[in-house]
């Protein structure tokens, strides 16, 4: 009976599959010096900024792609991907009547629109098309709370001081194979500063947008909470469908001041590619949060349900003392779909307390992996970390892994892992069926429930789109 | 409402139901006793559709339309209802929000609009009452962390929000203590109506003292051996199954 129900494995209909017709400037395919510095220029960039990412460009030269995830990943051809492309428009438009309509039409159709007047209350949108931002929403009423919110591009340019300052200092450019590429490369993306005592009166949010074919996107996002701030922020991504795989390599930096908090909420919905494993988004990206100050607060939260490849592990360096993280993760596989994401926790400071409740859903022919690292180091006396690490299988041809790795040392730290694995019961769908529910309602159902968890720390209208996407992910997995 | 005719059904090659044959109508209740093994509750998942049965053999319809065509979530919209012996948990999804997207079901099979939430909640305090359930019902997950009882009476409360043409109570006595028993039986009597049907499938005639059958039947071996008003649920009771099998000379 089992073979019955679980065994028809097609994949729903992604959304958000098209493409927008719209002239795009695009520089030679191909990384070389030339094309980095083709890119700063083009962004008009400081020297110290140009000697960085050459910096990076040449340390990137002599790393390998790494290997070490439950991935197979596809040879990669570096030189075959273009590193800018940017929609050619007006390249700092002072208000929407700059906007290419074309563009403003494209995130209307995404559910985001750029009017500030016709977007949720209460929420601030910084829109990227591939290597650029196309307008930053809410930008002068958050202004004179002393928010600076702005492109990563604009930050360079109007705030350089405090961009130096903390550019890298959280992901330096020699952590890894992708950050290496991602600070030669970047173009683009969304730089935060909530000034001391300032509670962000709005979610500032970052929609991201790959348009062009054979691009590589490769944002930045650096966010600084001084003293006693507060932000919530949230990131969404979509692509079109293409055959051809395309690579995403960001950095999200966060810096977290005494008595702040952040919290980053993902919902990332990249092109998954089709049922047979065509094409999709390759998603290596670097998130780490620094907890500088005593009492600070980071807060992960991510529901992945896109990209045909995901690497990805949000960090928390938990340097103040008291200081707080915690990762929510929700990650669905369907298809031919590959996911290894999990977390890091470092535990530096005292009383450090850090909770990770990861919760893996995987389908059709796809792996899903959690992986962890809860390190406690010397000094971080009275530190404690709670793991819970849950799979749910949906079908017999998918598979869940579960790494946890622990590095403890100190006596005094409490660490606690805890992991299940269950599969989607055939006498639970049975039983929403006899209520007149049917296969797919009762699937989206129990899986909803199952994520509830990390659903619930999403902000409200996120926690509506996530719910109705993970049932949309998982469509016809179960027959 | 019901007509089955020579029904046959297995599991896994296993040949259960061996030739039912039963009519209901409107208005009545109808008792299954039997002793464990002889089909009751196989008859119940496949009359609802459960895909690890498969029918060889027979007809079975309900005011007209060919059941066994049917999805199992379109025989619930019909109006047919299990009230399940091992009622299934499932974490994290509250009996609001499951009760709700069944009752919306429904309503879009009939063609109505979804109902408005507070409607719906109101709609919900009614029906819990007849079953004597928690307040806190609502938000808690479905059947997760229920006693016994607890998931009985909210079988006959899901029951009450569907209100279902026929109902099939499989084995609802089972694991209950007097008290509950006597609770569960009231909300069923309380939704019984001259337009709805019941199958009352029990091991004991302890239940049918509560709800009281126009018919008793007994199964033995996947066949309707005997079929007589509800003094037979009492001589069952006193001579034991040991009797029936006598008769048909075993």
């Amino acid at each position: 009976m089992e073979e019955n129900i679980v065994d028809k494995v097609t994949q729903g209909e992604y959304k958000y599959g098209f493409v927008t017709d719209i002239e795009t400037e695009i520089i030679p395919k191909g990384l070389n010096e030339d094309i980095i510095r083709i890119i700063s220029k083009k962004k008009e960039e400081p020297d110290w900024l140009l000697d960085l990412r050459l910096k990076a460009y040449r340390h990137w030269c002599t790393l390998k792609m790494p290997h070490w995830a439950h991935l197979n990943i596809p040879e990669i051809d570096y030189q075959n991907i273009y590193y800018f492309a940017a929609p050619k428009s007006n390249p700092a438009p002072k208000d929407l009547s700059e906007v290419d309509p074309e563009l403003i039409k494209t995130f209307n159709k995404l559910g985001i629109p750029l009017e500030e007047q016709k977007q949720l209350s209460g929420m601030a949108v910084d829109a990227v098309m591939d290597s650029i931002s196309v307008k930053t929403t809410y930008k002068e009423n958050l202004a004179e709370l002393g928010i600076i919110f702005c492109s990563f591009s604009e930050a360079v340019r109007d705030y350089p001081d405090l961009v130096r300052q903390y550019f890298g200092s959280v992901v330096p450019y020699t952590d890894n194979f992708f950050a290496a590429l991602n600070s030669a490369v970047f173009s683009d993306g969304s730089f935060i500063y909530i000034p001391k005592g300032v509670r962000c009166p709005m979610e500032l949010s970052t929609y991201f947008r790959i348009n062009a074919a054979q691009t590589g996107q490769f944002e930045r996002t650096l966010i600084i909470a001084d003293d006693d701030s507060y932000v919530s922020y949230l990131e969404g991504c979509t692509a079109p469908m293409r055959d051809e795989n395309q690579l995403h390599a960001a950095i999200v930096e966060l810096v977290v001041h005494d008595r702040a908090e952040i919290k980053y909420s993902t919902v990332q919905n990249w092109y998954p590619g089709d049922k047979q494993g065509k094409g999709g988004i390759y998603n290596f990206v670097t998130k780490r949060a620094l907890c500088k100050g005593d009492d600070s607060k980071i807060s992960w939260t991510q529901v992945e349900t896109g990209s045909a490849i995901t690497w990805k592990y949000p960090s928390c360096i938990l340097m103040g003392n008291n200081s707080v993280g915690e990762f929510y993760s929700v990650a669905v596989t369907n298809n031919y779909q590959q996911a290894d994401t999990g977390t890091k926790m470092i535990h530096i400071g005292k009383n450090t307390k850090s909770h990770v409740v990861s919760k893996g859903i995987s389908a059709g022919h796809s792996q899903n992996s959690y992986r962890g690292l809860v390190k406690i180091s010397q000094k971080a006396d009275g530190a404690r970390n709670f793991s819970q690490c849950d799979s749910l299988l949906l079908g017999d041809k998918c598979g869940a892994h579960t790494f946890p790795y622990m590095d403890i040392h100190n006596d005094t730290a409490i660490v606690e892992h805890e992991a299940t694995t269950s599969k989607i019961n055939e006498d639970q769908i049975f039983y929403c069926n006899q209520r007149g529910i049917s296969n797919e309602d009762a699937v989206g159902l129990i899986v909803n429930g199952y994520a509830k968890e990390v659903i619930n720390k999403l902000p409200m209208e996120f926690a509506v789109e996530a719910q109705k996407l993970l049932s949309i992910s998982l469509e016809n997995s179960v027959g | 409402m019901l007509e089955i005719k020579n029904l046959h059904a297995s599991i896994n090659g296993k040949e259960i139901l061996k030739g039912i044959n039963l009519t209901v109508k409107p208005g009545e209740i109808h008792a299954i006793m039997g002793p464990n093994g002889s089909g009751k509750s196989t008859l119940s998942s496949v009359l609802t559709g459960n895909p690890a049965f498969q029918v060889t053999e027979g007809e079975v319809h309900f005011y007209g339309k060919n059941l066994l065509e049917l999805s199992p979530e379109d025989r619930s919209r019909e109006g047919v209802f299990l009230s399940f012996q091992y009622p299934v948990e499932i974490p994290g999804v509250s009996m609001v929000n499951f009760m709700r997207t069944a009752v919306n079901e429904h309503r879009k099979y009939k063609g109505l609009d979804p109902m408005s939430a507070s409607d719906f909640l109101k709609l919900m305090r009614e029906k819990k009452d007849l079953v004597e359930l928690d307040n806190k019902l609502a938000n808690r997950s479905v059947n997760e962390g229920f006693s016994g009882g607890e998931k009985k009476r909210n079988e006959i409360f899901q029951m009450a929000m569907l209100e279902p043409r026929l109902s099939i109570l499989d084995e609802t006595d089972s694991g209950l203590d007097i008290d509950a028993l006597r609770i569960v039986a009231n909300g069923v009597n309380k939704l019984k109506s001259k337009d709805n049907a019941s199958i009352v499938i029990t091991h004991y005639q302890r239940l049918l003292d509560y709800i009281v059958p126009d018919f008793v039947h007994v199964l033995y071996k996947g066949r309707i051996v005997k079929s007589a008003g509800k003094e037979l649920a009492l001589e069952l009771e006193e001579k034991g199954y040991d009797w029936i099998k006598k008769e048909l000379g075993e």
